[in-house]
C-alpha cells in the first residue's frame, strides 16, 4: 500500500514537473521569438503570444496585410510625403537653384541670393522655397515614419524585414537625386516585396531610379556612345561597372560567389541603357536602346545572344537569382539576422535548400529559420546586439510607450547619434548586422544617454510612463519597485551582477528620496532606476 | 599598475640630476621619454584615385587615358594647375595647402602602393588592408591594434583612439582601443542635479568578460581621464583653421588629445566620398572638393601641432586605386594601386617613393589598372618600425611571405 502510494506520488511529481518545465521553456521560447522577430516585446506581448501559440502568432505576422494597423497609420498621417510619387515630390519639393543654395551655405550675400534671373531677398527665397517644402523634408519624414512603424506597428516582423531588405539593397539617401526617389523605392520595391520572393526584390530594385542613380547605372552606355543631348551633348559616354559589381557582390552571389572581373564587365554591358527618364521632372525607369551594347555577352559561362535589348539585363537577373551561390548568400544573411553572428552552417544549408525549392520565397525561409532547433538552441539566446534603431525602439516598446510623427523623428535622431542614421549608410552594404560594428565607447555612452532621456520623459513626441510599469509596487518600496522593473524590462533575465549592482543603487540617497515631510515611506527614483536598466548590458542584447 | 618603463627612465634621470647637470637639461631629458611617438592613420574610404591625387603628368600615357579628367601639366605661376613635385609627378591643385609641407621636406608620397590581392570589392579590400592580411578574411584583429600591443605596455585608455562612432577594423583586437564621435559629448549627461554615471559604471564593471562589459569598462576609464585632463578645453594653436566636416573635426580632436597628454599613440580618422564613378572632375569638381577637404584638414593639423609634429606621423591610405582610363561617365571605376601620403616625424619628405610601373597598356595590371610596386605592408611596416619603434614590424602582418622586405628609406 505504502509502496503504491509512493509510486503514485512519483508519478504525479513526474507529471507536474515536466509541465512546469514545459511552461518555463515555453515562456523562454516566446520571449526569444519576440526578441528576434519584433522591435522588442511590449509588456503584455509575452502572455498574449503564449495564449495564442507561437506558431499561430508567426503565421499572423507573415500575413501583415490582415493585421489592423490603425495606431501606426494615425501617427503617419502627419507625414504627407510618404504617399507621393516621384514626379509629385520633384514638383512639390523642388531643389532650390544650386547657385542660391551654395551662396546661402557659404554665407555669401547675407541678404540676397541669386536665382538665375537675379537677386532674391531672403523673404523671396523663403516664399519660393518654403521651409516645409524643401527636399530634406522628404527624407526626414521617411526617417520619422520608419521609427513610428518600428515602435507602433502591429506588423512587427514585416517592419523587421523592411529594415533587413533595405540594408541589403541599400541606397544612400543624400546622394544626388536619391532624396526624391527613396520614398517611392521603399514603398514600391522594399515594402511591396519584403515578404514576397527574393527574385522579385532583385527585379524591382534593378529598375528603380533610386538604385539606378545610387549605383550609377543610369549613365552606363556602350563604348563609343556619344551623348546626344543635355549639358554633356557631344561627349563620349561608356561603360560604368558600379551597379554590375554590387549586383553580384552584395545583392546576389556574394563576394566569393564565383564571378570574375570579366563577368563584371559583361554584366555591366548587359545593363547598358537601363536608365532614368527626365531625372529631375519624371524620374521613372526607361530603357534607352541607343545606349545599349547590342553585342553578345558571356555571363558566368552562359552566352547571351546579341540584340537582346532590355532583355539582356533581365536574363542576367534570372541567371543570378537561380544561382546556388545566391541561395547560400541570402540564407547566410537571414540566419545571421535571426540566429547568430556566426551562422550555424547546417541551418544555412537547409535555408538555402528552401530558397532553391521555393524560388526564393521569403516566408518559407523565415518559417524554416524560426522552426529550427538552431533558432531555439539556448546557446543562441540573447547573443545578438541590438542595432541602434532596434535599441531605441525596443526601449520605448518595453515602457509601453506611444509616439506621434514628431516622436518618430526624435527617435530617428537618437538612432543616428548611436551610429545608425536611417537611409544614411553611404556604402552599398547598408548598415552592418554584427555586434562588433555597434559596440564602442562612444555609442555605449549614447545608448545610456538615450536611456536616461527616455526614462525621465524628455524625448519629445514620445510618451512613456515609467511609473505605470511599477503601479502594483505597494508604497513604492525600493526592492519591490526594482523587482517590477526587472520583470517588465528584462523579463527577469538580469544577471546576478546586474541585480546586485541595482540593489546596491537602491541605498543611494539619489535613488531613494525621502518624501518631502521626511515622515512618509521612502520614495524610489523609478526613472533613474529604469534608465539604469535600459542602459544595462542585458538590455543591449536580443 | 605603474608603468615600469617610465619608472626606470625617471629613476635614471633622478640619478643624473644629483651629479649636478643644469636643471633645464635635466628637465628636457625627463620630458623626452614621456613624449610618445604618435601615428595618425587617415583612411580614405571608397578608393581614392591616386592618379589624380598625385598625377604622373610626366607619363606619356596619362593624359591620353583620361581625355575628360586628366590634370593639365603644371605651369609655373599658374595656381589653378597642379603643383609640380619633381618634374614627373604633380600634386592636385586642391592639395595646395600641403605644398609647403612638400617644400619643407615634411611630406612624402608613396606611389603605386597597394595590395597584391586582386579584389576590387571595397569591403574586402578595406578589410584586408585594415587587418593587414590580404586575401585572409578570418583575421580577428587589426594591424594597428597589433601594433599597439607590440609597443611597451603603458597604462592609458587613450593609447588607441578612433574619432568615429564605431571602431574601425584596424583597431579591433586586444589594444583596448576606443571609438568616440566627439570629446565634448563623451560622458553620461546629467539630468537636473543627478547623474547616472556611477550606476552605469558599476553595471559594466561587474559581470562576465564580454564585448559589452569590456567596452563599458574602457569607456568609463576614458571618461574619467578625459575629465581630469580637461581635453575639451584645449583650443587649437598657431591659428590652425580646420575645415568643417568629419575629417576636420576628427583631426582637431586628435590634436586636442595629443596636447592633453592622455597617452595617445595611435589615432584613426575616416574620410569618405572617394568612390568617384561619375563626374569626378579634374582641377575642379567632385574629387577636387574632397581633396581640398583632405589637404586643408591635414595642413591645419600640422599647423596646430607645431613642433610636436616631430613626434607625429600622419599616414593616408585607401583600399585600392581607380582605373587608369576614365569610364563612360567621366569618372573612374575600381582599380588597383593608388598613392599614399606620409608626413611628419623624421620622414624624409619632398620625394615620391616607390618604383613607377608605367601607364602603357602592357604595363598595367590586368591591362587596365596601375600596378602595385610597393606592397602596402612594406609602407605600414616601415612606419611602425621606424616611427613607432616596433622591433619586428613584419610580424604585424601574419603570413607575409616577404621575409626581409626592401625598405623604402622613408625615415632619416
Amino acid at each position: 500500500m505504502r509502496r503504491a502510494s509512493a509510486a503514485a506520488l512519483v508519478a504525479i511529481v513526474l507529471a507536474v514537473a515536466p509541465a512546469a518545465a514545459r511552461a518555463a521553456d515555453d515562456e523562454r521560447a516566446v520571449r526569444h521569438l519576440l526578441s528576434r522577430a519584433t522591435y522588442g516585446a511590449r509588456p503584455a506581448d509575452v502572455a498574449r503570444v503564449r495564449q495564442m501559440g507561437a506558431a499561430a502568432w508567426l503565421e499572423r505576422q507573415l500575413d501583415p496585410a490582415r493585421l489592423d494597423d490603425t495606431v501606426a497609420d494615425a501617427a503617419l498621417r502627419d507625414l504627407p510625403t510618404l504617399h507621393l510619387s516621384i514626379a509629385e515630390l520633384l514638383r512639390d519639393y523642388p531643389r532650390p537653384d544650386p547657385k542660391a543654395r551654395d551662396q546661402v551655405k557659404n554665407g555669401e550675400k547675407h541678404l540676397t541670393v541669386m536665382d538665375g534671373q537675379g537677386a532674391l531677398s531672403r523673404r523671396e527665397m523663403a516664399e519660393r522655397y518654403p521651409l516645409d517644402k524643401r527636399p530634406p523634408r522628404i527624407v526626414a519624414e521617411l526617417q520619422a515614419a520608419r521609427a513610428v512603424r518600428a515602435v507602433a506597428s502591429k506588423r512587427q516582423l514585416y517592419e523587421v524585414m523592411v529594415d533587413f531588405w533595405f540594408n541589403h539593397f541599400n541606397v544612400f539617401a543624400p546622394k544626388g537625386s536619391v532624396p526624391w526617389y527613396v520614398t517611392d523605392y521603399e514603398r514600391t520595391v522594399i515594402r511591396r516585396h519584403a515578404l514576397g520572393t527574393f527574385p522579385d526584390l532583385v527585379r524591382a530594385s534593378a529598375r528603380h531610379p533610386a538604385m539606378l542613380f545610387y549605383l550609377d547605372n543610369w549613365l552606363s552606355a556602350r563604348d563609343g556612345f556619344v551623348i546626344p543631348m543635355g549639358p554633356n551633348a557631344g561627349r563620349m559616354g561608356g561603360l560604368n561597372e558600379n551597379y554590375a559589381r554590387e549586383l553580384m557582390e552584395l545583392h546576389t552571389l556574394g563576394v566569393d560567389g564565383g564571378y570574375t572581373q570579366q563577368d563584371v564587365r559583361e554584366v555591366a554591358r548587359a545593363f547598358t541603357g537601363w536608365s532614368i527618364e527626365r531625372p529631375q521632372q519624371l524620374g521613372h525607369f526607361v530603357f534607352r536602346a541607343r545606349m545599349h551594347d547590342d553585342g553578345a555577352k558571356v555571363v558566368l559561362g552562359t552566352r547571351i545572344a546579341p540584340w537582346g535589348g532590355q532583355h539582356d539585363g533581365e536574363r542576367v537577373i534570372e541567371l543570378l537569382v537561380r544561382h546556388p551561390s545566391t541561395a547560400r548568400f541570402i540564407a547566410t544573411k537571414l540566419v545571421r539576422r535571426f540566429v547568430s553572428d556566426t551562422p550555424p552552417p547546417a541551418l544555412v544549408d537547409r535555408v538555402a535548400g528552401v530558397y532553391r525549392d521555393t524560388g526564393g520565397d521569403i516566408k518559407s525561409m523565415l518559417r524554416a529559420i524560426f522552426s529550427s532547433p538552431e533558432f531555439a538552441a539556448p546557446e543562441h539566446d540573447r547573443v545578438k546586439i541590438k542595432k541602434p534603431m532596434e535599441f531605441v525602439a525596443s526601449a520605448v516598446r518595453a515602457l509601453d510607450g506611444t509616439l506621434d510623427a514628431r516622436g518618430g523623428l526624435t527617435l530617428a535622431r537618437a538612432s543616428a547619434e548611436i551610429g545608425e542614421t536611417l537611409y544614411g549608410a553611404p556604402p552599398p552594404t547598408g548598415w552592418p548586422d554584427r555586434a562588433e560594428s555597434w559596440v564602442s565607447a562612444g555609442t555605449l555612452l549614447s545608448r545610456m544617454n538615450f536611456a536616461v532621456a527616455l526614462a525621465s520623459g524628455r524625448v519629445s513626441g514620445v510618451r512613456a510612463d515609467v511609473a505605470a510599469l511599477t503601479a502594483g509596487a505597494a508604497g513604492r518600496e525600493p526592492r519591490v519597485v526594482l523587482d517590477h522593473l526587472l520583470r517588465a524590462l528584462l523579463h527577469d533575465r538580469a544577471s546576478d551582477d546586474t541585480r546586485r549592482v541595482l540593489t546596491a543603487q537602491l541605498t543611494e540617497p539619489q535613488i531613494t528620496r525621502l518624501s518631502p515631510d521626511d515622515r512618509g515611506p521612502a520614495r524610489t527614483d523609478v526613472e533613474k532606476l529604469a534608465a539604469l536598466v535600459l542602459g544595462s548590458p542585458e538590455f543591449q542584447r536580443r | 599598475m605603474m608603468d615600469r618603463r617610465v619608472l626606470l627612465k625617471a629613476g635614471a634621470c633622478a640619478a643624473v640630476a644629483t651629479i649636478g647637470f643644469p636643471r633645464f637639461l635635466v628637465r628636457a631629458a625627463a620630458a623626452a621619454p614621456a613624449r610618445r611617438k604618435i601615428l595618425v592613420a587617415i583612411f580614405q574610404r571608397g578608393a581614392v584615385d591616386g592618379l589624380a591625387m598625385v598625377a604622373p603628368h610626366g607619363d606619356r600615357a596619362y593624359a591620353g587615358a583620361r581625355p575628360g579628367i586628366a590634370l593639365q601639366a603644371p605651369k609655373q605661376g599658374d595656381a589653378e594647375r597642379a603643383v609640380d613635385l619633381d618634374g614627373f609627378f604633380a600634386l592636385h591643385p586642391a592639395l595646395m595647402p600641403l605644398a609647403p609641407l612638400w617644400t619643407s621636406r615634411t611630406l612624402a608620397v608613396v606611389h603605386a602602393c597597394g595590395s597584391h590581392d586582386v579584389t576590387r570589392s571595397h569591403f574586402d579590400a578595406q578589410d584586408y588592408m585594415e587587418t593587414g592580411t590580404p586575401g585572409v578574411k578570418s583575421t580577428a584583429d587589426g594591424w594597428l591594434a597589433r601594433a599597439v600591443t607590440a609597443l611597451p605596455q603603458r597604462r592609458s585608455p587613450f593609447r588607441a583612439v578612433a574619432l568615429a562612432p564605431t571602431l574601425p577594423r584596424s583597431l579591433r583586437g586586444d589594444a583596448g582601443a576606443i571609438a568616440m564621435p566627439s570629446i565634448e559629448r563623451f560622458d553620461v549627461r546629467a539630468v537636473g542635479t543627478s547623474t547616472a554615471r556611477q550606476g552605469f559604471e558599476s553595471l559594466y564593471e561587474q559581470g562576465v568578460q564580454d564585448l559589452l562589459h569590456g567596452t563599458g569598462r574602457e569607456t568609463f576609464e576614458a571618461v574619467r581621464m578625459l575629465k581630469q585632463a580637461n581635453a575639451g578645453r584645449i583650443t587649437t594653436a598657431n591659428g590652425a583653421d580646420y575645415p568643417r566636416g568629419r575629417l576636420g573635426d576628427a583631426l582637431r580632436q586628435i590634436a586636442q588629445l595629443i596636447r592633453a597628454d592622455v597617452g595617445l599613440e595611435v589615432a584613426c580618422a575616416d574620410t569618405d566620398g572617394w568612390d568617384t564613378h561619375v563626374g569626378q572632375g579634374a582641377e575642379q569638381g567632385q574629387l577636387a572638393n574632397r581633396l581640398r577637404d583632405l589637404g586643408t584638414a591635414i595642413a591645419a593639423f600640422t599647423r596646430d601641432m607645431g613642433d610636436r609634429m616631430s613626434d607625429v606621423v600622419v599616414l593616408t591610405m585607401s583600399e585600392f586605386g581607380r582605373t587608369v582610363a576614365e569610364n563612360g561617365s567621366r569618372g573612374t571605376d575600381h582599380g588597383h594601386a593608388t598613392a599614399m601620403l606620409v608626413l611628419g616625424g623624421s620622414v624624409k619628405g619632398g620625394r615620391v617613393y616607390g618604383r613607377w610601373p608605367g601607364l602603357n597598356r602592357e604595363q598595367l595590371f590586368e591591362g587596365r589598372d596601375l600596378a602595385v610596386t610597393t606592397d602596402f605592408r612594406a609602407l605600414f611596416g616601415e612606419v611602425a618600425g621606424r616611427h613607432l619603434g616596433i622591433a619586428e614590424p613584419a610580424k604585424l602582418f601574419p603570413g607575409w611571405k616577404e621575409a626581409s622586405p626592401a625598405t623604402l628609406g622613408l625615415f632619416a
